[in-house]
């Protein structure tokens, strides 16, 4: 199995993982590493974060390389897109086989999906059934939709849930996965170690834009009234 | 405009048809619609002219354009259609091959299930009847710890629907499963079954509420909110929700001796249902209402017990004898004394 993995020229398998706070990223990734490291993948991981986050101690401790990227003041998203081919170099001087990064997961309009890169968005079942529609692009241009902690929640709401899923996302594989058990990470892993190999992502593109910035709040202005709006701003519609 | 996505082999035909007939032949494209805020009533237009008719602005919202919204409205359809006429219940029988212990030693034996069949599955904490239950859900291919397979109709899954989630087998229920949607009973089963794309909805949902209050001993009614019902009501709707509507032909139940319904009851009406239903349990009259018993052990099939005629006697006393616990239930519940002897479980009233 793992000859299919083998590669001529410098290059890593690229994930990128994203989905909203506290949805199970982090769970999903350990569960489906055990499985990938125990088939013999040298994996990596890098984890978006935007203040702080102990979740690379967590990697850490499973025995995962991790890089930590934090945004600070920026918008993660941009920060992401900045730094996720330096990542990719990194990986490759490492001899990863497969490199997963992983989103802050905030904002739902944020989808750090690139054309040609295998992505993932994680969703919980508690986020309430009208949660697919609401989250965008981040679900709509997914390859992979995993929904979590369906372990709590009825047979039913997890089916009205997956319907939903495909709604929005009618080309997506949506697999269920227990984030504290790990129960259906083995499939979640048959999609990762599938994800294409890239060398560099000069020249690649983003399934969709990301937010747009560029006013004075962007810039650290705290004052609030016209005078101190400059920019890209847009106001509220109320005739 | 109506050649788009020639080559994904979608229908663009569709496009050209009038917007009344679409929506009468897929009444989910109202759904898909209002999640875009477009509004499709209006008259006789074709697909393709409501969707040209949308300012660039309004798609840009989400993340869409002209083409792709084309391309995403047909393959809503054939991801719906399919949905709709795929046939989960077909499976004959369900082989489960054999596999190693926690040792690496072979377990005894596999087993094949069948649909209108009941099993139990029996072993201490820790055995691994969950390994089993898991094994059973991702359709294990040597590939799980324990190296079982798990294969519907005898035959091996292919790759593709295995990966892509698409073919539930296993329907869940356990004691930790909670509703947490804010809506009433009704409503509930109302978004399940058109979520199930079924016809006759209304009989549907009557169906199932009739016989989730069967369950439950307790009556609630249609406009009560879900998240209030009460544990044994809760599990009473969710088995009977399981029976009606779940598209999936295997049903596992967790320890449903504990949930306060009636448990003979509802196994009886999982497998009027033609599912093979599966139940970790040790109550010892769930394990004799079922056909055959799993004995895990060391993380493998140990033995598969079949239930004999002569235990199924032994199970008509057993059942006398919780009748009677539930005469003292209720005296406990309307604040009455409990004196009794040995001779009020033996009597026959």
């Amino acid at each position: 199995m793992n000859r299919i993995l083998k590669k001529s020229d410098p290059s890593t398998r690229l994930v990128t993982v994203a989905g909203p706070p506290s949805s199970g990223k982090t769970s999903l990734i350990l569960h489906t590493a055990a499985v990938l490291l125990e088939q013999g993948l040298r994996i990596g991981i890098v984890k978006f974060d935007c203040l702080t986050g102990d979740d690379h101690k967590r990697y850490e401790r499973a025995g995962l390389p991790v890089k930590k990227g934090l945004a600070g003041g920026l918008c993660p998203d941009h920060f992401f897109i900045a730094n996720i081919e330096a990542c990719v170099q990194w990986g490759i001087s490492q001899g990863f086989d497969l490199l997963i990064s992983e989103s802050a997961g905030l904002c739902n309009r944020c989808s750090p999906h690139i054309k040609g890169v295998l992505a993932v968005c994680v969703i919980d079942h508690l986020s309430g059934v009208h949660t697919p529609r609401k989250i965008g692009p981040m679900l709509k241009n997914a390859d992979l939709v995993v929904l979590t902690k369906g372990d709590i929640v009825s047979q039913a709401e997890r089916e009205v849930f997956a319907f939903r899923v495909r709604q929005a996302n009618a080309k997506a594989a949506v697999l269920p996965v227990n984030g504290l058990t790990g129960q259906g990470a083995l499939l979640a892993a048959g999609h990762f170690k599938t994800a294409p190999a890239v060398a560099s992502l000069n020249g690649m593109r983003l399934r969709f834009t990301m937010p747009a910035a560029l006013c004075s709040y962007c810039l650290g202005e705290t004052k609030i009234g016209p005078d101190s709006q400059i920019g890209n701003v847009k106001t509220m519609d109320f005739t | 405009m109506g050649n788009v996505n020639k080559k994904s082999g979608l229908n663009t035909d569709l496009l050209n048809l009038g917007l009344d007939t679409l929506m009468e032949k897929y009444p989910y494209l109202k759904d898909f619609f209002s999640a875009l805020e477009i509004d499709p009533c209006p008259g006789q237009k074709t697909l393709a002219m409501l969707i040209d008719n949308l300012s660039l602005d309004h798609l840009s919202q989400f993340g869409l354009a002209h083409e792709s919204l084309s391309a995403q409205a047909l393959e809503f359809i054939a991801k719906m259609e399919q949905c709709r006429h795929k046939t989960h219940g077909s499976m004959d029988r369900l082989v489960i091959g054999a596999g190693f212990d926690k040792n690496g030693c072979p377990e005894a034996m596999g087993i094949t299930l069948f649909p209108g069949e009941v099993v139990s599955v029996v072993g201490p904490t820790g055995s691994g009847k969950s390994q089993l239950l898991s094994d059973i859900e991702c359709l294990a291919q040597g590939d799980t710890p324990s190296g079982r397979n798990v294969l519907p109709d005898g035959r091996t899954l292919d790759a593709t629907s295995r990966f892509s989630g698409e073919f539930r087998l296993v329907a869940q229920l356990s004691q930790n499963m909670n509703f947490v949607m804010d809506l009433t009973v009704e409503a509930f089963l109302q978004m399940h079954a058109e979520s199930r794309l079924i016809d006759n909805i209304p009989e549907k949902i009557k169906q199932i509420y009739q016989s989730a209050v069967m369950l439950a001993g307790e009556p609630f009614s249609l406009d009560t909110a879900i998240t209030s019902l009460s544990g044994g009501q809760s599990r009473a709707l969710m088995i009977a929700d399981v029976a009606y509507l779940s598209a999936s032909p295997v049903v596992l139940i967790d320890e449903i001796e504990n949930a306060g319904i009636d448990r003979v009851k509802a196994v009886s009406l999982l497998l009027n249902k033609e599912k093979i239903v599966l139940i970790a349990t040790h109550d010892p009259l769930l394990a004799l209402s079922c056909d055959r018993r799993i004995v895990i052990k060391n993380g493998g099939i140990a033995d598969v017990v079949k239930t004999l005629a002569t235990e199924k006697k032994s199970a008509a006393c057993l059942a006398d004898l919780d009748k009677k616990l539930g005469l003292l239930r209720e005296r406990v519940r309307t604040g009455k004394h409990l004196i009794f002897d040995q001779n009020f479980f033996f009597d026959h009233p």
